[in-house]
């Protein structure tokens, strides 16, 4: 099967040359098939939110290629690249316009590959073809689509997010511990929501968690990042037989081994 | 109170101050940012209509051409501001100072430019209107088709990502637009409304001085405020209405100040004191809507034990 992202050696130094030079991609290689769903896991400062950024194009790389549907996208601005890429932050004030409509929300996402002059930007049919796909995301935001975003709960806003990531058919979806800011049951509907749309074909997803068990129950890949390197890489059986009690000891072992 | 007439020329003042305030609003609301070329742009549009004016240009045309100049000064406070990575306060006063040798120059290098012999949009609608009225009517004229076209642009595709620019520059680039071309464009359209109501104003007092600029931004701000504060934010519409009845509002309260023996020399301090107080009871207001529901809450709890 075709890769549909390529990362090729990259590395990424923040201050190179400083006294707080702090190399936080090393070297790092990933191949994501299409349908492919991975999970990222481990400690803080082992450069996953980096990976992530560096593949968003949120600063420019040290060494590396980044290639994703066959197209060299490493010198791509940020902005342009955005075609290609859904993102979901943690904080849910960080994905929508707070005070503007979820429709109008909704519009400036879905209008993502399509030229923005002076079309109308929000027409009946628009409406109505919004109306139809929030009804699948169960949390009654179809009836209220003319409210400010600002009025929402944190998990209507982050489903909401999620969705607006995935409206104009992006060939990769990058979350960043989306549903770390939700309660549990909030938290449990997103994750739900965020598997349906991976199951989409022509697209990978690449999920930052701090659940172990949710790095283990979502997606078909876990990978283990430490000290911006991939540690563990692992799917199908090997995967099916890990357990979150191993996950924990890998954790650990890693961690001693960075002490010795 | 004041005389009628006072009144309404209070008001044909505030339609011109309107165009202003729909400037100020495009800036500091839309896209957040407190923008001092104002204060230069409203002169550059002044300057430009005078001259057209007195080549005896047709007035309408030299309000394009106001519109256009004053367009361009935002454009460079944006070029500052998204190229060159300066602060858009700091831009916008740099284009501010630079506009004041642009806009002599407009000028010929005078310090005024007197209309009184040249055709104007007022002097041409005194011709089919009494002119007690003539000034209200077309300035209202004026106005409201500014505020449809504003209207109508603020509801296209780009005008959606333009709105987004303010609230989330996050999200806008996440939708694959740059932020920054945003701000580039929303500068460019602000300040060039802000040239026209310059344009407006300079063929309404029948001159044009190179020294009117002062305080012209915080005219506008006071005006998007006030008419906030008494007509409303509910819809996209009604916060442009408002922020145009918030400037006549203000013109008249103007008015009625100087009428009541407020020498015209405080003017300016009493703008600076109106916006400062309206900022603070801004902030106020959410406070207070905190506190009467923290009491709220208090009273029912209290009640329930």
């Amino acid at each position: 099967m075709e890769n549909l992202l390529q990362i090729h050696n990259i590395t990424k130094i923040f201050g190179e040359g400083t006294i707080n030079e702090k190399v936080a991609i090393s070297d790092l290689t990933l191949k994501l098939q299409a349908g492919d769903f991975v999970t990222v896991i481990g400690n803080n400062g082992a450069g996953k939110s980096t990976l992530l950024n560096c593949i968003a194009g949120v600063f420019p790389l040290d060494r590396g290629d980044i290639i994703l549907a066959g197209k060299n996208i490493t010198k791509i601005p940020e902005y342009k690249r955005a075609k290609y890429i859904g993102r979901v932050f943690q904080d849910p004030l960080k994905g929508t316009a707070f005070d503007m409509s979820i429709e109008e929300n909704l519009a400036i996402a879905a209008a993502k590959n399509k030229s923005r002059g002076l079309q109308p930007g929000l027409t009946k049919a628009d409406r109505n073809d919004f109306r139809e796909k929030l009804a699948m995301l169960e949390m009654g935001l179809e009836d209220k689509m003319t409210q400010k975003v600002k009025l929402l709960s944190g998990g209507q806003r982050q489903a909401l997010t999620l969705f607006m990531a995935v409206i104009a058919e992006p060939k990769l979806l990058l979350l960043d511990e989306h549903t770390a800011a939700l309660d549990p049951s909030a938290a449990e509907k997103v994750l739900a929501l965020t598997e349906k749309f991976s199951k989409r074909e022509d697209m990978c997803t690449m999920m930052i968690t701090h659940n172990m068990k949710d790095a283990l129950k979502y997606g078909n890949r876990t990978i283990l990042m430490q000290s911006g390197r991939i540690a563990m890489d692992i799917s199908g059986k090997e995967r099916e037989d890990m357990t979150v009690e191993k996950l924990i000891e890998k954790f650990s072992i890693d961690n001693d081994r960075m002490l010795l | 109170m004041m005389t009628l007439t006072a009144l309404l020329g209070a008001i044909e003042l505030g339609t011109i101050y309107a165009v202003l305030a729909l400037g100020v609003f495009l800036s500091f609301r839309t896209l957040n940012m407190p923008d001092l070329t104002v204060d230069g742009s409203i002169v550059t549009g002044m300057a430009t209509a005078a001259v057209m004016c007195s080549a005896g240009i047709n007035p309408y045309i030299s309000l394009i051409g106001a519109f256009i100049a004053g367009a361009c000064a935002g454009f460079m406070t944006g070029i500052l501001h998204t190229r060159l990575k300066i602060q858009a306060i700091l831009a916008g006063i740099l284009v501010m100072l630079a506009s004041y040798s642009i806009n002599l120059r407009i000028m010929g290098k005078t310090p005024n430019i007197p209309l009184t012999k040249s055709e104007t949009i007022y002097n041409m609608a005194d011709k089919i209107l009494p002119s007690k009225y003539s000034g209200i009517v077309i300035g209202l004229i004026v106005l409201a088709v500014i505020i449809l076209l504003l209207y109508l642009f603020l509801q296209t595709r780009l005008g959606f990502v333009f709105r987004a620019t303010g609230d989330n520059e996050d999200m806008v680039r996440a939708a694959g637009v740059s932020g920054d071309n945003m701000k580039l464009m929303g500068l460019a359209i602000s300040n060039g409304l802000v040239g026209l109501a310059g344009g407006m104003l300079a063929q309404n007092q029948a001159f044009a001085d190179i020294s009117s600029g002062t305080g012209m931004m915080i005219i506008g701000l006071a005006s998007v405020i006030l008419g906030e504060v008494v007509f409303g934010t509910k819809t996209l519409l009604r916060r442009l209405i408002s922020a145009s009845l918030g400037a006549i509002l203000y013109r008249v309260i103007i008015s009625q100040a100087l009428y009541l023996g407020m020498e015209s020399s405080d003017l300016k301090l009493v703008s600076a004191v109106i916006v400062a107080a309206a900022l603070y009871l801004g902030i106020l207001g959410e406070k207070g809507a905190k506190i009467r529901k923290r009491r709220g809450q208090n009273g029912k709890s209290a009640s329930n034990s």
